[in-house]
């Protein structure tokens, strides 16, 4: 079994350098990438199947015992994050190669991508904090490389918020790993569990804190947020594509399992509910005021990130099943709404919304995907955005947080306003493109399915809610009752 | 003693390291940078206890220390130093395209920042205009 739990991070690497020999061969490197990535698509769905049958999996590197060596976990929630994160990572691969610019700009994509997969994959099955943060930094160095792909000026420019910050909240964590040790003399989490707890209670809140602090940068959480909506919209399509769906996603994952392995329940409840609540707002206003497609959408990361978070903060089972399921539902909603912004952008040469009018008569089916993801990341029903947020919205009553309640549903009807700015914007009207200085190219198919296919996940996600929020249920439920981990971890 | 010094010895670096940082031009950063890793591998082994007991069982009497943190310390150094190449080139690249490796303004923040002031000029000019 423990073949499987390396997997999903073995497989891209050995991919990674099998491509990297074939540099001159850009059909090799496709198939190559295509085919690692179907594998561990295939892979994490084995394993989400096997830990819900029969509970959380760990795998000793080395075959150190435990609290020495590296060691790699899964339970549910861990299992969950992984099939949609491979899932995303494949369609947007499947979209990069069929919009063929990318990989063809530079032969590093495929090996730098795969990369990437394997750090985000080994973000998620991480048993050890110091293992955590090698893994951030696999995903961060490749993310570095792909932001600034291409080398334009404009690249570099965002490039060096996006590093600068990241380096910042990175060394942060580093630091913390430090502290932990000093405190505790293990970085092992399964063993920090009972060890925090016996740590007096100032030094427990201070590296709560210090590991929030760390990870709000990755995640964009307020008020670390400000590098993200400069830096991803520049970045190529694809690559936005998959930092919007998964990067801060990395980040929200590192917040709910240490916020609620290690501190809870006398952590930082109210702190992270007054974030959740400034995140929201923060992210939603920033995105009214923009007039870009792709800017727009990347203000709405950060406003979503809130609604995970305060699901994080109410420390209960339905709140932290509403986080783990709005976790599921953003990673493919998210994703498909930039792809289509890229492929809008593509076809007219921009994403300015007051140079588009009437892409609904031109490209329908693009407009219709446009559509459905929109919708479902406002949140209104039957899409899986309702569900999750009706979930997080009942566990905020069930925990008597008006407050959070309310921001909520307001923020979520501001969303809805922004979708629909973009639509009448961009999609509706008649089909005059006076602003476009360049001649309409018609959508391509392989990028379109790519999208199409997200957005179907999306669909998936509502159409099978019931199942997935009772996976998500039960992955809270280990989150909050810690025992099995610990026990499957450290086991002689 | 040695634990008072490696304590201040990390303050000083993260300080100059947190100084730097906080410049525009990306070459200061990157200097930024390696000083806030030494202070922060530095914490590292300051983590494992007391300095001077070899990191190896077996060598010499008496206690070891405790590996573990010179491993952490080790792997941050490579990854460090992987990230100083990486902001080097980034540096050199912003060079060669603009003659400065200053981090310039995102012109959409412009953009709206100017909508701000011009409106603010607008409101002015409307209240000098009915106190007159």
């Amino acid at each position: 079994m423990s073949i499987l739990v390396t997997a999903p991070i073995v497989v891209p690497i050995l991919g990674a350098g099998v491509a990297l020999v074939f540099r001159r061969s850009l059909v090799v490197q496709r198939v190559i990438a295509l085919v690692a990535m179907f594998a561990v698509s295939g892979t994490n769905i084995a394993l989400l199947v096997d830990v819900d049958r029969r509970g959380v999996r760990a795998s000793q590197v080395g075959g150190w015992p435990a609290p020495f060596g590296i060691t790699l976990v899964v339970d549910l929630f861990s299992a969950l994050m992984l099939v949609m994160a491979s899932f995303a990572i494949l369609a947007v691969l499947v979209y990069a190669i069929g919009q063929r610019d990318v990989d063809r700009a530079s032969r590093s994509f495929h090996p730098v991508y795969l990369v990437l997969a394997a750090g985000v994959s080994a973000s998620f099955l991480a048993g050890d904090l110091f293992y955590l943060f090698v893994a951030f930094e696999m995903t961060l160095i490749a993310s570095y490389v792909l932001i600034t792909l291409g080398g334009g000026a404009d690249q570099v420019r965002t490039g060096m918020t996006y590093v600068v910050m990241n380096l910042l909240g990175s060394t942060i964590f580093l630091a913390t790993i430090g502290l932990v040790y000093a405190a505790t003399g293990t970085v092992n989490i399964a063993d920090l569990v009972d060890k925090v707890a016996a740590l007096p209670d100032g030094v427990a809140l201070v590296l709560g804190l210090f590991l929030l602090v760390a990870f709000g940068v990755k995640a964009a959480i307020f008020p670390l947020f400000s590098w993200l909506p400069d830096s991803y919209p520049t970045a190529l399509t694809p690559i936005t594509a998959i930092f919007a769906g998964l990067l801060t996603k990395v980040g929200v994952y590192a917040i709910v399992r240490t916020q609620t392995f290690l501190f809870a329940p006398d952590g930082a409840s109210k702190l992270l509910l007054v974030i959740a609540a400034l995140t929201m707002v923060v992210g939603v206003l920033g995105a009214i005021a923009q007039n870009d497609m792709k800017r727009i959408l990347s203000f709405h990361i950060i406003s979503q990130i809130g609604y995970m978070i305060m699901g994080l903060a109410l420390f209960t089972v339905s709140g932290l099943a509403g986080a783990v399921f709005f976790m599921v539902h953003q990673i493919p909603v998210k994703t498909s709404l930039f792809l289509v912004g890229g492929i809008v952008e593509r076809s007219t040469g921009t994403a300015g919304l007051d140079r588009l009018e009437g892409l609904v008569r031109r490209m329908p089916f693009v407009s219709v995907l446009f559509f459905l993801a929109a919708l479902s990341l406002a949140g209104v029903p039957p899409f899986s955005g309702f569900v999750a947020k009706l979930a997080l919205v009942e566990a905020g009553f069930d925990g008597s947080q008006w407050a959070i309640v309310a921001v909520s549903l307001v923020v979520s009807l501001l969303t809805l306003f922004s979708m629909i700015k973009i639509w009448n914007g961009a999609f509706w009207g008649a089909a005059r493109l006076d602003g476009v200085n360049v001649p309409f190219r018609r959508p391509t198919p392989v990028p379109t399915a790519a999208a199409a296919a997200l957005v179907g996940l999306a669909l998936f996600v509502a159409v099978a809610a019931r199942p997935l929020y009772g996976l998500a249920e039960r992955a809270a439920f280990g989150l909050l009752d810690q025992r099995a981990y610990v026990a499957e971890v450290l086991r002689p | 003693m040695t634990v008072l010094v490696m304590a201040a010895v990390v303050g000083v670096l993260v300080a100059v390291g947190i100084y730097l940082v906080l410049d525009r031009s990306l070459t200061r950063i990157v200097i930024g940078f390696a000083m806030l890793a030494h202070g922060v591998n530095l914490l590292l082994l300051a983590a494992g206890g007391r300095s001077g007991a070899p990191p190896l069982l077996g060598r010499g009497q008496g206690p070891t220390a405790d590996p573990l943190p010179q491993a952490f310390a080790l792997t941050a150094l490579v990854i460090s130093f992987a990230l100083t190449a990486f902001l080097l080139t980034l540096a050199f690249r912003s060079w060669q395209l603009t003659r400065d490796d200053e981090v310039q303004d995102d012109p959409e923040d412009r953009r709206i920042a100017a909508i701000g002031r011009r409106r603010d000029e607008a409101n002015e000019a409307r209240r000098s205009g009915e106190a007159r």
